[in-house]
């Protein structure tokens, strides 16, 4: 008993160290006039220059400044996949966003977009509902799939076509999930004689409906809420600012990284080795101090662009814990590029390069930049692109539920890339025995 | 022998180059104990083999009865180490640098802050506590490097070269203050490449150049050691060939030794007055002008050149 009790009081101090040196840190932090203004000043003047520039002050603006995209639907499907998609167009979430006409013939259509009336043409062939969806009589083989919408595009109107284009992407993605879990659904059901073959076709369409939900359109940014309240717009400064946020977090990460290795040069890292304080936990609590530091910039951003521009952030327990993980994934980083650098001059420029690099594969720029997909793809080692889509999703009503997963890959970050560090420190002799 | 310290043949190699080569010694309970050498000489790096920041190549300390290598948290919480070079947080104030490394010694709560403020009053800083390192002169920068050292009142203090490069006044209140915790029980390792500082404070001296101990002892052994010799200083004109000077002299009899400096040459004997007709002779002969002669008594300058043939600082 006493002997648990006084492992107990030894595992105290033990994480008692770890905080000191991270607070001792975060006071130096904060403390760093050049890193005050990188930390706050910065992404907060750029969030509000950004949002200057597209059009969030200029009156009652509904969206980042894109409204009535024309665009001419062709739908040669006569099933209920082709119909739903220009439904989508017509949807009233997407309706000032979009100003769609119909035509019935695909010539007409490009020969529109080549005009530069529209923005893009989307065309739907005839069959791509049967292409999707297994149709009664062939019930148990796999539909092909291969039928495909095209996109016209204006490549006068390179904004509005990528646009229309992630809308009938997002479109296709969705059905296509619908598809492979309805499909599985649908067999199930057959097999165990719950459904007729011949009801299948209808089943999975409404199997698709359901999974799509009326509620969660394309574009929607905030979901509507049952109070009642004004129609919910796009709000620029929701996806600008958390992507500022996360920008200069890669600065804040890297910097204290840095101060790792200038203790090393100072002579402090020497002094305290020789307290009774372990490598162990002085790397450890050099970590809690480029933590700490990150939450405290993120939760002042987040209060301040509030407070400054009236932006809500959205549920505060996911925010919270949102919060936290994009600090120990930023954290992580941090801990690698520090380790990989070998002088603090190195960490900066090293730094300064991860931190526009993570800022353009992660979206802090804002989505605009026409990324080839494995950039994109690229993107998902960024706390930047995690961050900034939990950020948005909570800002437009997502709630801690919706953000686990992104909350959960900021983790697993964090813990992968502290690993690495600890393995590149050992490598290079930073940390002995 | 009850020492605080028991070094056994540490050494210390950086690849091929041996910086410090297999040193042995001891150091008694409530003593000073100097460690003179000139730059390079691997001052430093026996302090940071005995106060557990590295390991030695070969070789073992026991502090306290502890193992430096092997028990190394033991020995961390009886030594208190003040670097040569400062290490401290420029933008903390000296209390708040304390108190840091206070918690890091694992003080907490009221007995840090007691502590704290204690120290700041031994170092002379109360005034300036709250004000942050980077305001501080260099004399007041080194005195909080110092009380970083005291804080857990260690039973032995390592200072390396504490004095180096700060005014007069600082220097004379820095070593007061080794003296003063020296009354007050604690042990000290000091180590400079000033021999007044090291006949001023030491109970006992050790000499090491090229990272091995030549010497070790009280003063007075030292000196014995090399037959309580003087030393007679011959300045001479600039124009002069104090090396022409110094070959001339070597055929006195009763000159042990003559080595020739800037303008000076340097000669030990066992009596230097008796010796010094001769000198003042010899030069005349020769031709070689003396401007002025100074007669010293044995010291630590003397010892380092009887044995190593050079001067402490060059
Ligand atoms: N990390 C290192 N790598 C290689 N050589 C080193 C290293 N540290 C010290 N040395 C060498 O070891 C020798 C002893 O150095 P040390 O710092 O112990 O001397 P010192 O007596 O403290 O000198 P000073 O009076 O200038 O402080 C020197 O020649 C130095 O160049
Ligand atoms: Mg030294």
């Amino acid at each position: 008993m006493w002997l648990a009790a006084f492992a107990r009081g030894i595992e105290i101090e033990v994480m008692k160290k770890l905080f000191i040196i991270g607070i001792k840190d975060l006071t130096l932090a904060l403390r760093d006039r050049a890193a005050l203004i990188l930390m706050f000043a910065a992404p907060l003047v750029l969030t509000l220059g950004l949002g200057l520039v597209t059009g969030r002050f200029s009156g009652q603006s509904d969206n980042n400044g894109l409204r009535d995209i024309p665009v001419v639907l062709v739908n040669q499907d006569d099933g209920r996949i082709g119909a739903e998609l220009v439904n989508v167009f017509t949807s009233p979430d997407v309706g000032t966003l979009v100003k769609p006409i119909s035509d019935t013939d695909p010539a007409v259509a490009r020969k529109r977009v080549d005009d530069d009336k529209v923005a893009a043409a989307v065309i739907i062939p005839a069959g791509y509902s049967a292409s999707i969806i297994p149709a009664a009589n062939n019930a148990s083989g796999v539909p092909a799939g291969d039928k495909k919408i095209e996109i016209y595009v204006n490549p006068a109107q390179p904004v509005g076509a990528g646009v229309i284009r992630s809308i009938v992407d997002e479109f296709v993605a969705r059905v296509q999930a619908g598809r492979v879990s309805g499909l599985i659904a649908i067999t199930l059901l057959i097999e165990n004689g719950l459904l007729k073959p011949a009801d299948a076709a209808a089943y999975g369409q409404d199997f698709g409906r359901r999974q799509n939900g009326p509620a969660q359109t394309i574009i929607t940014v905030r979901r509507t809420s049952d109070a009642g309240t004004p129609p919910p717009t796009v709000d620029i400064l929701a996806v600008l600012a958390p992507g500022m946020a996360l920008l200069f977090l890669m600065y804040t990460v890297t910097r204290g990284g840095a101060t790792l290795l200038a203790e090393r040069d100072n002579g402090t890292l020497a002094r305290m080795l020789v307290t009774p304080t372990s490598a162990t936990q002085i790397i450890g609590g050099k970590v809690i101090g480029i933590f700490l530091t990150a939450v405290v910039q993120v939760a002042v951003l987040i209060v301040g662009s509030g407070l400054l521009f009236n932006l809500h952030w959205g549920d505060p327990i996911g925010v919270a814990a949102l919060v936290l993980a994009v600090a120990a994934g930023a954290t992580g980083w941090g801990m690698v590029i520090a380790a990989f650098a070998r002088t603090t001059a190195m960490v900066g420029s090293l730094g300064a390069a991860v931190m526009l690099m993570f800022g353009v594969l992660g979206g802090s720029f804002g989505d605009n930049f026409p990324l080839p997909d494995f950039l994109l793809a690229l993107g998902k080692i960024t706390p930047n692109a995690w961050g900034i889509k939990g950020f948005t999703g909570l800002a437009s009503g997502g709630v801690l539920g919706d953000v686990l997963p992104n909350i959960i890959a900021l983790c697993v970050m964090a813990v992968a890339l502290f690993a690495v560090s600890v393995w590149l420190f050992r490598r290079n002799g930073f940390i002995k025995q | 022998m009850s020492g605080i310290l028991e070094a056994h043949n540490i050494a210390k190699s950086y690849g091929d180059f041996k910086a410090v080569k297999g040193v042995t010694f001891g150091i008694e309970d409530g003593e000073i104990f100097s460690l003179l050498g000139p730059n390079g000489a691997g001052k430093t790096t026996t302090i940071s083999m005995l106060s557990t920041l590295f390991a030695p190549t070969s070789g073992d300390a026991t502090i306290g009865g502890h193992s430096v290598t092997k028990e190394s948290m033991a020995v961390r919480r009886i030594i208190g180490v003040v670097p040569q070079d400062l290490a401290l947080y420029e933008d903390l104030t000296g209390r708040e640098n304390l108190s840091f490394w206070g918690q890091m010694y694992g003080l907490g709560g009221a007995a840090l802050k007691a502590r704290v403020s204690e120290v700041l009053e031994q170092v002379g800083l109360t005034d300036k506590g709250n004000q942050r390192i980077k305001t501080y002169s260099g004399g007041m920068k080194r005195r909080v490097n110092i009380g970083v050292g005291l804080l857990h009142k260690p039973r032995l203090l390592f200072m390396d070269e504490p004095t180096v490069g700060i005014d007069p006044q600082s220097r004379r209140a820095i070593l007061d203050t080794v003296k003063d915790l020296n009354r007050q029980g604690m042990s000290v390792l000091y180590t400079t490449h000033y021999m007044e500082e090291a006949q001023e404070l030491s109970h006992r001296i050790g000499i090491i150049d090229h990272g091995e101990l030549i010497a070790l002892g009280t003063l007075q052994e030292l000196t014995r050691s090399i037959g309580e010799l003087e030393t007679l200083r011959l300045h001479v004109t600039e124009d002069a060939d104090a090396g022409r000077l110094a070959e001339a002299l070597r055929t006195i009899p009763g000159v042990t030794r003559v080595d020739a400096a800037d303008h000076q040459a340097v000669l030990t004997a066992p009596d230097a007055e008796e010796a010094l007709p001769a000198v003042v002779s010899k030069a005349n002969e020769i031709g070689i002008k003396i401007r002025s002669i100074d007669i010293e008594e044995p010291n630590l300058e003397a010892v380092f050149l009887n044995l190593t043939g050079r001067a402490l600082r060059d």
